[in-house]
């Protein structure tokens, strides 16, 4: 059974359908890719699964169960944690206290302290524990916020554009982090622009264009699908 | 039915006043993105002047209508657009509404400064000896169509202007996203300019129209902005027709409250925050857009060390007993609101400071308790003191419900409607009964308080209860620290800077505003207490909305993340003020002035003056020769005092003279040896080389570069 199932979800503003008809799922401890050119409605895919918004149509389960109706804060007992494309981290709090709120509002609340010394160490942030968090860059606020989602101790973890303002050194880091949480049994639903970063860690892609789900399937299967090579290099190609 | 219809007159001509006031309300706010809580004393400081030029100088009516709408009004309007708003621009929604509070806080302390309150004044209608118009079973004054007739010039004037002319579409455009106005060749200054101008205009013309039908008082002509706000809300603050729309309703609502409300001792009130209570369903009711901008730069709050906490809240208790033991009994009265105010101002804190939640009715919940206090604990029992905590808490949270739903501007109004019903109606009320309950607050005028009995010691002098207020002082100081190290204190802070997060991380929205809320209201509930306890008796005037705008202030200025804000604030109001007042009535007034002034320096300091002096006597405390010698000083000083070999006035000089000496002596002490050690100016680059690589510079360049 998929952990995660998003069934024909379709969100309209006003007339203009952001979402239509939308099923994708992602597996347990696998990761799942979501692509797709700019404006396709993977952002506010991600907020339809995670509560913040409601759709107009359809339904989301996580292990089955039906989660349409419940609010962000409820969903996230079910185990979910995201990060944001629009950088949400608690800009007044340091490093280490964005880590420390979500794991205090976590299940292992009494552990919060060592849980989130051990986040930092993971992914390398120690050094930056105590700096405010509003004064990072660009690519290490986008770390701290995965960092700050894995403090929730999600078993499913989505991740909007987390590589994007890293360096291939540290997009390969990173890569290597993904593959040992879903080796843990962390199942991740990824958006990234960074296509050989997506190519290489993805077990499973989901392609969406003009709200609609063009493609799924395994990485080299969409490699060669012409309507996905349509929808991102136009129609002559 | 011939009362239907003149209650339906006098309400359509009030709604015209509403329509200008609101309309002028609106197009500042789309415009410049500053919702204008000086508004109505824009217009009351208008109604003021042309009084002045009229009734006090016996100038004819259409010069001084000509002086006040055509020169005075869009003067007033340059001036707060180039010296109030345009410094400002840059900051967060925050700190603009501050600026605008902060305006009408001043206002109103200049009106009453240059017209004397408690002197009569009233203006004549317009056309007053001319015949009504009879209309069917109605008539209608000259002034009431005059006012209908404007209303409906301002409307089509305001519709011509904005989508006829060029500088209305400048405007227009304005709104949305004012650099890239800039980019096309307009200007978005002089738009913003033309909206202020206009504003001040309309405020202008509400004012006067409105002033004959009410005495010319400075807070209730400022507050009758709130039957516009409605009106504005109606709007959305963004249609200029549903505002008209909306001022109908409220106009007429009114109208038909004094005509039909029946005639009994609780309803009056009800009459008079019939347009709050309005203005808060409206609130409810109407969607709201997320207001536009964010915070331009989150500011870290700090996070105080238990230690240094510690040594304050011994300062205060200890600051507490020093006062006590030198101030004579009526002294003890006045200044005795230092550590009470302080404790009022510290309920900002974790509401304002950590959580975001702009709320104006604080002092309304020191109210309730020190209403709670006095009739629960009028005999001292303690218990009272946890009771009248607990209700004022509950009120809080009453506040919190909607404030869930309402944020920024909004809930700066929703809780300015709130302190405004209580103020006139529920303050007002004689002792009623609820489901068997007594429920008695002031009894409709003023109530004594008696000082609360410790386990058979009674503390009823005014020593002893300002020790009593410190101690509290000092215990809620601590608490906000200890919150603020700990769980809730960071949710708080995380609920304020992203919700979105907060909410996806499993965090409860409802409950956790629901809880600060009660908190601080709570917190200002056994403020409130305090004071009740230290001036022997109090009213409800004393817990009004516009008594409450300089404690706010204040508390602003000393920084609303500072758990030292209380002591601060405190000083400032209960104990400066007093200070200056003395001097004579015109340093009174300077005092009623002064938080409005400061809260207009916000732009200069925006972390607030207690982190400042903080930092500031940081060198003290690590120079342990001289802070060791500043203790003693002021020891010696006391036990002078004490023996009547100084006088108290001589004690408080030189006590102030030493504590700055010291400060500038270990200042200027650090700073000369920071010189000799000749490492400071070492550029960075140079470290490890010209002088010895240390161990943190490594962490500080890390965080140089993190920090890019």
């Amino acid at each position: 059974m998929a952990l995660l199932e998003v069934r024909e979800v379709t969100v309209a503003f006003g007339g203009v359908r952001a979402l239509s008809d939308v099923a994708i799922s992602a597996e347990q401890g696998r990761i799942t890719g979501l692509i797709g050119p700019n404006g396709a409605g993977k952002s506010t895919l991600f907020d339809v699964i995670t509560g913040l918004r409601r759709p107009s149509s359809g339904q989301v389960f996580i292990e089955g169960r039906e989660v349409t109706r419940l609010g962000p804060t409820r969903r996230s007992r079910h185990g979910l944690a995201r990060t944001f494309q629009r950088l949400e981290l608690f800009g007044r709090l340091t490093v280490r206290d964005n880590l420390l709120v979500a794991a205090e509002l976590g299940s292992n609340r009494r552990h919060a302290a060592e849980l989130v010394d051990q986040i930092l160490d993971r992914l390398g942030l120690t050094r930056l524990a105590d700096t405010s968090s509003d004064t990072l860059s660009t690519g290490a606020a986008r770390l701290v916020e995965v960092a700050r989602a894995l403090a929730a101790q999600p078993k499913l973890l989505l991740l909007d554009e987390p590589a994007a303002g890293q360096d291939p050194e540290e997009t390969e880091r990173f890569a290597d982090l993904l593959r040992s949480l879903a080796a843990e049994g962390t199942t991740v639903l990824i958006v990234e622009h960074d296509m050989d970063l997506v190519m290489s860690v993805c077990d499973d892609l989901h392609v969406l264009d003009l709200g609609k789900v063009i493609a799924s399937g395994p990485p080299e299967e969409i490699r060669r699908n012409e309507q996905v090579l349509a929808a991102y290099l136009g129609d002559a190609a | 039915m011939e009362q239907l219809f003149t209650f339906g007159i006098v309400g359509l001509s009030t709604a015209a006043i509403y329509a200008i006031i609101g309309s002028g309300l609106v197009l500042t706010y789309t415009t410049t993105g500053v919702f204008n809580f000086a508004h109505g004393a824009a217009g009351m400081m208008a109604a003021f002047a042309y009084w002045q030029l009229t009734e006090g100088w016996g100038l004819p009516v259409p010069l001084a209508l000509i002086l006040v709408l055509v020169v005075l009004a869009p003067a007033f309007g340059l001036l707060v657009e180039r010296l109030v708003l345009r410094p400002i621009q840059g900051l967060g929604d925050a700190e603009r509404l501050v600026m605008t509070v902060a305006m009408l806080s001043g206002l109103i302390a200049a009106a009453r400064w240059i017209w004397d309150p408690n002197e009569a004044r009233s203006l004549p209608r317009f056309f007053e000896n001319t015949d009504a118009i009879d209309i069917g079973p109605a008539t209608v004054t000259w002034h009431q169509a005059l006012t209908m007739i404007v209303a409906v010039a301002v409307a089509i004037g305001l519709r011509i202007l904005l989508y006829g002319t060029r500088i209305g579409a400048e405007m227009r455009a304005s709104v949305d996203d004012r650099a890239l106005v800039g980019l096309t060749g307009a200007n978005p200054v002089r738009s913003n300019q033309v909206a202020w101008i206009l504003g001040t205009q309309l405020a202008a013309v509400g004012g006067i129209l409105i002033a004959p039908a009410v005495s010319l008082d400075a807070s209730q002509l400022s507050l009758l902005i709130v039957s516009a706000y409605t009106a504005a809300i109606f709007g959305r603050l963004r249609s200029l027709p549903l505002t008209f729309l909306g001022a109908v309703v409220v106009g007429c609502l009114e109208s038909y409250l004094t005509g039909y409300l029946p005639q009994n001792d609780y309803l009056p009130g009800l009459r008079l925050a019939a347009p709050a209570l309005l203005l808060f369903l409206s609130l409810l009711v109407f969607p709201h857009r997320r207001l536009r901008g964010r915070d331009t730069k989150a500011r870290p709050v700090p996070s105080p060390s238990l230690q240094g906490t510690l040594l304050f809240a011994g300062a205060v208790v200890l600051f507490g007993l020093v006062l006590a033991s030198l101030l004579g009994e009526g002294d003890l009265i006045t200044y005795g609101q230092i550590f009470s105010f302080g404790v009022i101002a510290l309920s900002y804190v974790p509401l304002a400071g950590y959580a975001g939640q702009i709320s104006l009715c604080q002092l309304s919940m020191a109210g309730i308790g020190a209403a709670v206090w006095a009739h629960a604990g009028a005999d001292g029992q303690l218990w009272a003191l946890p009771l009248a905590v607990v209700i004022a808490g509950a009120a809080g949270a009453l506040i919190a419900l909607p404030a869930l739903r309402l944020s920024g501007v909004y809930l700066a109004l929703g809780t300015t409607a709130f302190a405004v019903i209580l103020d006139r109606w529920i303050f007002t009320l004689p002792s009623f009964e609820v489901l068997g309950l007594n429920i008695s607050l002031f009894d409709g005028g003023t109530v004594d308080v008696a000082g609360p009995s410790l386990f058979g010691w009674r503390l009823d002098d005014g020593s002893e209860l300002m020790v009593f207020a410190a101690v509290w002082l000092a215990l809620a100081s601590l608490a906000i620290a200890v919150l603020r190290r700990g769980r809730f204190g960071r949710q708080l802070i995380a609920l304020r800077d992203s919700e979105a997060a907060y909410a996806t991380l499993g965090g409860n929205l409802l409950l956790s505003k629901v809880a600060v809320f009660a908190l601080s209201a709570g917190i200002a509930g056994l403020g409130g207490a305090l004071y009740g306890m230290q001036q022997r008796s109090v009213t409800a005037e004393q817990f009004g909305l516009v008594a409450g705008l300089p404690l706010f202030l204040v508390a602003v200025v000393g920084g609303l993340t500072a758990v030292g804000n209380g002591l601060f604030t405190g000083v400032a109001v209960g104990g400066s003020f007093p200070v200056i007042s003395a001097a004579g009535a015109f340093a009174q007034n300077i005092t009623s002035v002064l938080p409005a002034l400061a809260g207009l320096g916000l732009a200069r300091n925006p972390d607030g003056a207690v982190p400042e002096i903080r930092s500031g006597y940081e060198p003290l405390g690590r120079n342990k020769p001289v802070l060791g010698g500043l203790v003693v000083a002021l020891a010696g000083l006391w036990v002078l005092q004490l023996q009547d070999v100084l006088d108290g006035w001589l004690t408080f000089g030189l006590a102030l003279f030493l504590i700055v000496a010291a400060q500038a002596a270990a200042t200027a002490l650090e700073q000369a040896r920071a010189a000799r050690s000749t490492d400071t100016d070492v550029p960075v680059e140079w470290w490890g080389v010209r002088r010895e690589w240390r161990r943190e510079d490594e962490e500080v360049l890390a965080r140089g570069i993190a920090g890019g």
